[in-house]
């Protein structure tokens, strides 16, 4: 490997699937604002003629990032950080309103908005931070520290408001994890409330296998005992389908949620037998967490039912998005569904969609253009999106692990806890796995300053891996 | 090497979880589930709004006044169009090809994926056949609306009408959508949110042949249309028929009240129109027609034309002046053939001389006026004239002139009372007197009061001192609950004692011997109390005016009558009234002759005068 040689030193893998992906996001955006009346590929006025302007423009980035020495990143991490949170202070006084939230800033004809720009700006910061010499991770200067560089942007980009962006951030916590922040207290506190939410949100069988499977990983993870984990599945495997087995034969007519909790008690039992007799205290501590969190999620189903009023409840669900709709709870998310749902498994084909094109789904070239692709490329489709997703993510973690420079690999994993968490909860959305959260999906959605954004996190990191052997000494 | 390298295996393993949960959704969506495309290819949700059909309207013995038509929309997706008969589409709807060509690309220029409206109200006729063929129009569907129609085709002004939203409601409003109709006028306005109801929704599922093939999300998203209220109406159909008629060579108005309750038994505004010129596919067109009609027919007199009101005023003035203690029943005053005072004359006609109260009312004396509103204005109480004029606008405010009534009749005025300041700015302060403001005396001057106003001071001078807000709302279907401020007693500032002075001087003016000014309007068996006047109008002549009540000691009818450029207020306004109280007191005629004189008005008197 040669110093100092920029394009011998990328790593053109990544560069490769972002290019992939931009491009197939600018089809989709193409076919979601389609119609028989603006059929020209580059008429500037619409979406996806602007979308290609947005495309140059974010490799013209791209290659000036790769351009600049990259200890100027480093350098300048703090600088750039003060930058974005003027940008958004700004923002809240001078800002121009869309969609009911003061995000955007109008320069000279182009609209930006500072939330995006935050995100690499938090990543640098933070990475600059935590890869200081002489910091002692595990203390609480620094876990305050790191706390007041992650969640100041997110509490100015609250204000405009905009709780998706805002949310964004949480997921900073990803890279110090990574980084060796304790996580148990932290952990218990987050999966309380999240565990909370999530029983508002979802059906309890999907919770349960949820619940069930992080029991069983975590369990693996901490015993190390590969056989063990095997039996636990085997157990649980074996009375679920002993039970469902006797309530089909006989015709006993239960339902899939009391035969999951048969199933449940039966495991338990034979848990019960095997952690007494061979003494298997972080087994028996787990699977007593596991039990805690199925009798939590049942717990809050009761609190929210009977113990809010009724306006409490509404408020909970407007905050989680099922009542937010005028049209009435759910209604972006059923269209959406059904948008994908209607795919099939090789989609309608291109241009062919009808549900996204029907206006039926709102900000689908935004926020929702997963409908386009569900609906015209069906699951096959779908499932190549989600690859493209996964390689590059396990691509970044790869790379992020290979740096030698703290600054980088701590940089590498913001970006990739930026762009997984954006799309994790963007897809879960569109397929009604979470609630309605207005955030894009990478390189895929329209608009400029979202791409910018991703390209910018992301290029600075390929630089930095680039100049990677430049560190040796 | 890093001690928390481990943790990147934690760090895989959330996106390998992440991808597998996402791809198995989809399996599950996309290829298992098939309840998103129940015919595999191109399913449509098409949103069919259930438009409620608007409440009834009801005259108070039960009579409808406003009831239902139905009518369709017909509605069209260009995207969803294929080719077709065009000829035979357009002989069915009765339209020219090019006119369906125009229809299509304002469509197209709306959108090419969402329903727009093709054609709007087309008849039951119509529909059905088109309906038929509705198989060979893919992209055509029919929605279903409903037009409002008037059975007995009257009362235009109180009904109010019926017509498409515009775009600062649609903008200003979280309800209307383009396209939805809404009360413009009347009591459909007054009373919109209760008579529209809530409009509905229905998902459905639409194949690519254009047919309905089930309920889209089985339902689970539709919402129910609540019907219209009905509302039953105080008017009395047959008198307010009647009392249009009675109005048909005039212009003018007529309002009717109950007076123990302030129930509006009809309202007439003439010119009229009949109301179902405003319905439809015709209404822009005829309403155009109707606002460039130089007497203006949609212009509701009764309650936004303010009037002098001319000497039926003189009874306020001379209840203030006994109220004030500043006349007695006793004083009389003596007229020569008007009034002079420091070279001001005020013309009055022959009658005896001196005269007192009741007798000053009978023969609708000037001069004695004259003399009451200058006793009223220098009433040694005060000490100015503003002062002593204060308080004579106080007691004239307490019988609701001046101020909006709070009725609900769309489009009320407050008419017009002037104040201290108001003369004050025309002359200065301290540089007028009752000289300055004489004409108020005889219902003259500034004053400005509305028909409905006219109407509610006969009530009241019927109800000895007070009233109740004239309404016309008499109960919300079943829910006889109506806003609590008409049922709410409005007294005025002078003492009902007096108010039998009055009563006995208007018995007079209809019912007494020589001098009084109204005895064309006497009935036979019943005491109807009036009182004349004869408005000067510097346009033309004089507007002829009566108030009314009946029977004296038991009233059931307040009424006030106005005409137009006619003359004296004996001559018209007063037997219209009589009429009119005849006709809902007994519900027969006996004068044929006087209700003939009516209808023939004043043009064909004047031809035979030729």
């Amino acid at each position: 490997m040669k110093r100092g040689n920029i394009l011998a030193n990328l790593d053109w893998a990544t560069v490769l699937l972002y290019l992939i992906m931009v491009v197939l996001g600018w089809l989709n955006i193409y076919s979601a604002t389609f119609s028989e009346r603006s059929a020209e590929l580059f008429d500037f006025s619409q979406r996806h003629g602007k979308q290609f302007l947005w495309i140059l423009a974010a490799i013209i980035i791209a290659i000036a990032i790769l351009i600049i020495d990259h200890k100027f990143y480093d350098f300048f991490a703090y600088g750039f950080y003060s930058l974005a949170i003027i940008l958004l202070l700004l923002v809240l006084i001078i800002g121009k309103e869309i969609n009911g939230a003061q995000s955007w800033i109008i320069i000279g004809g182009v609209q930006i908005q500072p939330s995006e720009l935050a995100k690499p700006a938090v990543a640098i910061a933070l990475a600059r931070y935590l890869s200081g010499y002489n910091l002692k991770i595990d203390q609480l200067k620094t876990y305050i520290t790191a706390g007041i560089i992650i969640f100041t942007p997110a509490l100015l980009i609250l204000l405009q408001p905009d709780t998706g962006s805002a949310l964004v951030f949480f997921v900073f916590i990803l890279v110090a994890f990574r980084e060796g922040f304790s996580v148990s207290l932290l952990l218990i506190l987050i999966a309380l409330i999240v565990l909370f939410l999530l029983s508002l949100i979802f059906e309890k069988i999907i919770l349960l296998t949820i619940i069930l499977s992080l029991g069983v990983l975590i369990l693996g993870l901490i015993t190390k005992n590969y056989k063990r984990v095997i039996l636990t599945i085997l157990i649980l495997v074996g009375s679920f389908l002993l039970i469902f087995g006797v309530n089909f034969l006989s015709g006993w007519g239960q339902s899939m949620i009391r035969i999951m909790i048969l199933s449940l008690t039966v495991s338990a039992f034979v848990f019960l037998i095997l952690v007494f007799s061979y003494r298997l205290r972080k087994s028996a501590f787990i699977l007593g967490f596991t039990t805690i969190a199925i009798f939590y999620v049942f717990a809050v189903d009761f609190v929210f039912e009977n113990v809010l009023d009724p306006y409490q409840q509404r408020r909970i669900n407007i905050v989680l998005g099922l009542e937010s709709d005028p049209q009435g709870a759910g209604y972006n998310l059923a269209q959406s569904k059904i948008a994908i749902g209607s795919g099939g498994f090789f989609g309608k084909g291109f241009l062919n969609g009808t549900q996204t094109k029907l206006n039926f789904v709102p900000e689908q070239s935004t926020d929702f253009i997963f409908c386009t692709v569900g609906e015209e490329w069906g699951f096959a489709g779908s499932v190549v999106v989600i690859l493209l997703f996964v390689a590059l993510l396990l691509r970044l973690v790869q790379l992020a692990e290979r740096q030698r420079y703290k600054f980088a690999r701590i940089y590498g994993y913001g970006v990739f806890s930026v762009l997984f968490f954006h799309f994790f909860v963007n897809i879960a959305m569109t397929i009604g796995l979470f609630p309605v959260v207005g955030i894009p999906l990478p390189f895929f959605s329209y608009g400029g300053s979202s791409l910018w954004a991703f390209t910018i996190l992301l290029f600075i990191f390929l630089k930095l891996d680039a100049s990677r052997m430049e560190h040796i000494n | 090497m890093n001690p928390y390298a481990d943790r990147k295996y934690i760090i895989i393993i959330l996106i390998l979880i992440s991808a597998f949960l996402f791809i198995v959704k989809l399996f599950l969506m996309q290829v298992v589930d098939d309840q998103y495309k129940l015919s595999a290819e191109s399913n449509s949700r098409r949103d069919v709004i259930i438009y409620p059909a608007r409440g009834l309207v009801y005259d108070r013995n039960g009579a409808i006044l406003v009831s239902n038509q139905a009518a369709y929309d017909i509605m069209v997706v260009p995207r969803q169009m294929v080719s077709m008969d065009t000829a035979e589409f357009c002989e069915v709807l009765g339209i020219e090809k090019q006119d369906f060509i125009e229809r299509i690309n304002k469509a197209k220029d709306y959108s090419y994926y969402a329903p727009s409206v093709f054609m709007k109200q087309v008849s039951a006729e119509i529909s059905s056949v088109f309906s038929e063929k509705l198989f060979l129009y893919q992209g055509f569907y029919l929605q279903s609306r409903t037009l409002r129609k008037y059975p007995k085709n009257i009362a235009s002004h109180v009904l109010g009408y019926v017509g498409e939203v515009n775009k600062s409601i649609v903008e200003n409003s979280d309800y209307y959508v383009s396209g939805d109709y809404i009360g413009i006028s009347g009591i459909e306005k007054t009373y919109e949110d209760i008579l529209r109801g809530e409009k509905g929704h229905k998902y459905f599922l639409v194949d690519v042949h254009n047919r309905i093939t089930g309920q889209w999300e089985s339902g689970k998203y539709d919402e129910q249309a609540l019907l219209g209220t009905d509302i039953i109406l105080t008017i009395d159909n047959e008198l307010q028929e009647y009392g249009e008629k009675l109005m048909s060579a005039f212009s003018g108005s007529i309002v009717a009240i109950e007076p123990q309750t302030g129930e509006i038994l009809s309202l007439v505004s003439a010119p009229s129109y009949p109301p179902d010129l405003l319905v439809g596919r015709g209404l822009s067109e005829n309403f155009k027609k109707l606002a460039g009609d130089t007497l203006n027919p949609v212009f509701n007199r009764a309650v936004a034309a303010s009037y002098p009101p001319g000497s039926t005023f003189k009874i306020i003035n001379g209840l203030i002046a006994l109220e004030e203690k500043v006349l007695t029943p006793y004083s009389e005053y003596s007229c020569n053939m008007g009034y002079y005072y420091r070279g001001i004359h005020v013309g009055c006609h022959s009658h005896d001389s001196p005269l007192d109260f009741e007798g000053a009312v009978q023969n609708s004396c000037n001069a004695y006026f004259c003399n009451v509103l200058r006793n009223i204005l220098e009433d040694k109480k005060f000490q100015r004239t503003d002062s002593a004029f204060s308080n004579w606008k106080t007691h004239v405010e307490s019988f609701g002139f001046g101020n909006r009534l709070g009725t609900d009749v769309s489009g009320e005025l407050k008419g017009f009372v002037p104040s201290t300041s108001y003369y004050n700015r025309y002359y200065g302060s301290g540089h007028w007197n009752f000289l300055t403001v004489l004409s108020l005396s005889i219902g003259q001057g500034e004053l400005g009061i509305t028909p409905l106003q006219m109407a509610n001071m006969s009530a009241t001078l019927a109800n000895r001192g007070h009233y109740f807000v004239p309404h016309l709302i008499k109960a919300f279907g079943n829910d006889k609950k109506i806003d609590p401020k008409y049922k709410e007693k409005h007294s005025t500032t002078i003492d009902s004692t007096l108010f039998e002075l009055a009563v006995n001087g208007m018995d007079l003016v209809v019912n007494g011997a020589k001098g009084s000014t109204a005895r064309i309007a006497k009935m036979n068996d019943i005491v109807i109390c009036g009182k004349t006047g004869t408005a000067e109008n510097p346009f033309g002549e004089d507007h002829s005016i009566f108030i009314a009540f009946a029977p004296k000691d038991d009233p059931q009818i307040a009424i006030a009558v106005y005409v137009e450029n006619v003359g004296f207020g004996a001559s018209w306004a007063a037997p219209i009234a009589s009429l009119m109280i005849e006709k809902y007191l007994t519900k027969e005629l006996t004068r044929s002759w006087l209700e003939s004189y009516i209808l023939n008005g004043p043009q064909k008197i004047k031809k035979e005068e030729e």
